[in-house]
């Protein structure tokens, strides 16, 4: 397979992902946010936005850009805005502009889909939005990607290509992994009286957007709580988007890909699956939190720069240009 | 309505026999019936992304050539002269080609004037005294025919470079046998989908000799290019790499893909990219299309380019008029299809007599494509023919112009219900060790009632082309 065409069928999947976990972002943000003002007093300045906002590092962007955060900015820089290559809106895009570059790679009905997509996204304006509700482009967004990872496992023969779907995908989901899990823990309003009750909301409101919440309940048939939430989304391996199934995910494909060779990529994935696998909630909170998911963070990072050393660019392939015969006829 | 030779219905008004099946189909469908039929082919040729798209534009805007519901059919014994007379002339000038990069006799022997082909700039000195595998040049033709008043056909114009649209050929098919699939049963007609499997095999016989599995890659200027669909169609249909030039580098004189397992040899390029643009260490150096090398690799046998470099000038509109000579001295055969008549401007008299007759003729430049460049003298107006009488005085040796045939008109759906159109028809032809003629092509249309220019650039639709088989 061309490094290219593994190049845009890696950022084809894993645009469509970052879609989907956007507008799982903006849900359970919205959530948070309809919070009582006595409950969280960072609601005035739009506290839940800026936290979103943070967790994807792009707080002083979107300062910079609007002079100011609030739910109405960041709505729009998320869903729609032009100049952000993550809005939905651009993913989409970006999404269908690569699957049409590897038409001959997908399958005709995924293109179709990807190109479904984008030609009703582009159609959509703030006001059409507004009108018909945010919730419902939100769903919208969801059921496109599902629509999408539906047809790819439906269509697409189990060969490189759809190695490379796979890896895209899932090394954007770990990403989100770790992201949404700072965004309803971070900056815990101040305790008192609420403090169970904003605990208890904020860690539902990111189960429902994550489509967990049944899990939650079967799986610990007890209240929500932090260190729970915590460990479903990083170490649980029966949560489909947990941190744990992502990288277990990303090493089998990527041995996959080696057939038995000793690449960098794999041994990092390993690494990385081997830590949540084998981690015990309690001791990652023991040991702090935040510095574990920074360390994640840093590794998941380092996998996906090694994935594309190895299979996206071939640098020392190119060869010298033969010597100068210019008898060209112009 | 516009005159001209009408595909479907003949001088009393009545339907030809050939279009009896498909003119009771039309009688006996309800309107609304029809008018979802139409939708449901645009929504299709939409969520397929059967688009081109225009140079300039921002992506997504892609437009949709418009795809026509009537087809343009022709019966069994008038398609076997017209598959005879593409074959001749598809031969005859693969052996005009091979002849003006080699031994050069039909300059020497004065048939066609040395200096029009040697002076030619779609003439390539560097192709001269290689040798191409099995004497191909013009692996992929499409020739574009024309109906005339009286029912005869013309060759309009030969395309030996890098013919584009079989896809269109490919899809309008597949949709007709969607939409109207009862009509497919109740007669027979000819498939065309064999062609992705014809090509592939005139393309893995183009291989260099030696090579027992070759490896196949169709190179394409990129998705940004308006035929781009067409390109990523075809690879895929023939189950090979689709290449941009980025994709290819050479070493050692042989051409290798970039791939996630390190680099792999290519052995026939079905390039859809100009001459031009192949090496900039050869042809035009600031072309960030092509791949450095690639000419020596080729000129050392070392991989195969389909269509071969410098074909331009077989196709060249002042070389044209020579077509039937080179038939002649060839293939000692005369020629089946003829040629439009055509006047060479080069020549005094033929251009004395172009410039009192402007108002009626059609003058082309001689290296112009895709309708540009072109007056229509009937349909031009007074100031339009002054303009161009004063870009043909300053190089006449550009123009040739050829009196204005009122292409023969098929039924079309307009906005105002059917209505004749003109149409042309492009029949593609593959060159391996046998000819292959697919039977039909492509039909152009031009949408603007009166209009005789049928480019999709300029607002053209296209049409489904069914060669009835057996007695009809």
């Amino acid at each position: 397979m061309l490094c290219r065409t593994a190049n845009d069928l890696y950022w084809a999947s894993r645009h469509m992902e970052r879609a989907e976990n956007t507008a799982r972002l903006i849900d359970v943000t919205l959530r948070i946010a309809q919070l009582p003002e006595r409950y969280d007093r960072g609601k005035a300045e739009a506290a839940p936005w800026r936290r979103a906002l943070e967790a994807l590092g792009m707080a002083q962007a979107v300062r910079a850009r609007y002079g100011g955060i609030d739910a109405e900015t960041v709505l729009q820089h998320l869903l729609l805005a032009a100049d952000n290559p993550s809005s939905i809106y651009n993913c989409l895009r970006a999404a269908r502009e690569a699957a049409r570059a590897q038409r001959v790679a997908i399958t005709a009905e995924m293109y179709e889909d990807l190109n479904t997509s984008w030609l009703d996204m582009r159609g959509n304006s703030w006001a059409r939005i507004h009108g018909e509700g945010i919730s419902n482009l939100l769903e919208w967004v969801k059921s496109r990607s599902a629509s999408f990872r539906g047809v790819t496992i439906g269509t697409l023969g189990r060969g490189e290509g759809y190695h490379f779907l796979q890896l895209g995908a899932f090394i954007e989901r770990a990403d989100w992994a770790i992201r949404l899990l700072d965004i309803a823990g971070s900056e815990d309003a101040e305790g008192g009286d609420g403090q169970d009750a904003i605990d208890y909301f904020r860690w539902s409101a990111l189960l429902q957007s994550l489509s967990a919440f049944e899990t939650y309940r079967r799986l610990y048939r007890e209240s929500v709580s932090a260190a729970r939430v915590a460990e479903l989304m990083l170490l649980q391996e029966t949560n489909p988007r947990s941190l744990a199934t992502c990288t277990q995910t990303l090493h089998q494909v990527l041995q996959t890909l080696a057939g038995g060779q000793p690449l960098e990529a794999v041994r990092r994935a390993g690494a990385l699956a081997a830590q949540s696998r084998y981690a015990r909630i309690d001791e990652v909170l023991a040991t702090g939190l935040e510095a574990w998911l920074q360390d994640a963070m840093g590794r998941l990072i380092r996998l996906g720069e090694e994935i594309h050393r190895q299979f996206m660019v071939s640098t020392d392939l190119a060869a010298p240009l033969p010597a100068q015969q210019n008898q060209g006829a112009g | 309505m516009p005159n001209g030779f009408d595909e479907m219905h003949d001088r009393g008004g009545g339907v030809r026999t050939h279009y009896h099946a498909f003119d009771h189909w039309l009688q006996s469908t309800p309107e609304p019936q029809i008018e979802r039929k139409r939708r449901e082919a645009e929504i299709a040729f939409h969520r397929v992304g059967i688009t081109f798209s225009v140079y300039g534009e921002e992506s997504g805007n892609e437009r949709l050539i418009p795809f026509d519901l009537v087809p343009r059919i022709v019966p069994a014994a008038e398609w076997r002269q017209l598959e005879a007379g593409l074959r001749q002339r598809v031969h005859a000038l693969n052996l005009f080609l091979d002849d003006v990069y080699g031994e050069q006799r039909i300059l020497r022997e004065g048939l066609v004037p040395r200096e029009l082909v040697l002076h030619n700039s779609e003439y390539r000195r560097e192709m001269c005294g290689i040798r191409v595998p099995g004497g191909t040049w013009s692996h992929v033709s499409g020739i574009d025919l024309v109906r005339a008043g009286d029912g005869e056909y013309y060759v309009l114009e030969d395309n030996l470079r890098v013919p584009s649209g079989v896809s269109y050929m490919l899809e309008n098919r597949r949709m007709m046998a969607r939409l109207i699939p009862e009509l497919f049963n109740r007669q027979q007609i000819a498939p065309v989908e064999r062609y992705p499997d014809a090509l592939l095999e005139i393309l893995r016989e183009a291989a260099p000799a030696g090579i027992d599995n070759p490896v196949v890659a169709v190179l394409t200027p990129g998705s940004a290019n308006s035929a781009y669909f067409e390109h990523a169609f075809l690879a895929q249909q023939m189950g090979v790499e689709l290449v941009e030039g980025a994709d290819l580098f050479v070493r050692d004189a042989a051409v290798y893909a970039r791939t996630t397992r390190g680099p792999q040899r290519v052995h026939v390029i079905y390039r859809r990219i100009n001459d031009d643009y192949l090496d900039p260490t050869v042809f035009r150096p600031d072309s960030l299309l092509g791949v450095p090398g690639l000419f020596d690799a080729y000129r050392a046998g070392r991989v195969t380019l389909a269509n071969a470099p410098g074909t331009g000038v077989g196709d060249d509109k002042s070389v044209y008029p020579y077509v039937p000579a080179m038939i002649r001295f060839y293939l000692s055969e005369e020629p089946i299809l003829h040629n439009v008549p055509t006047y060479q401007l080069r020549r005094e008299d033929d251009l004395r007599y172009t410039l009192e007759h402007l108002a009626e003729l059609v003058v082309k430049e001689v290296h112009g494509a895709g309708g540009y460049g072109m007056l229509v003298g009937p349909a031009a107006s007074s100031a339009e023919i002054e303009a161009f009488r004063a870009r043909i005085l300053a190089a006449p040796d550009n123009y040739i112009a050829q009196p204005t045939l009122s292409l023969s008109t098929c039924p079309t759906f307009v906005e105002s219900g059917l209505a004749p159109r003109h149409i042309d028809l492009r029949p593609y032809i593959l060159c391996g060790r046998r000819i292959h003629v697919i039977p039909g092509g492509l039909t152009r249309v031009a949408l603007r009632e009166g209009s005789l220019v049928v480019n999709s650039s300029q607002g053209g639709g296209t049409k489904d082309t069914w060669v009835l088989e057996g007695g009809a």
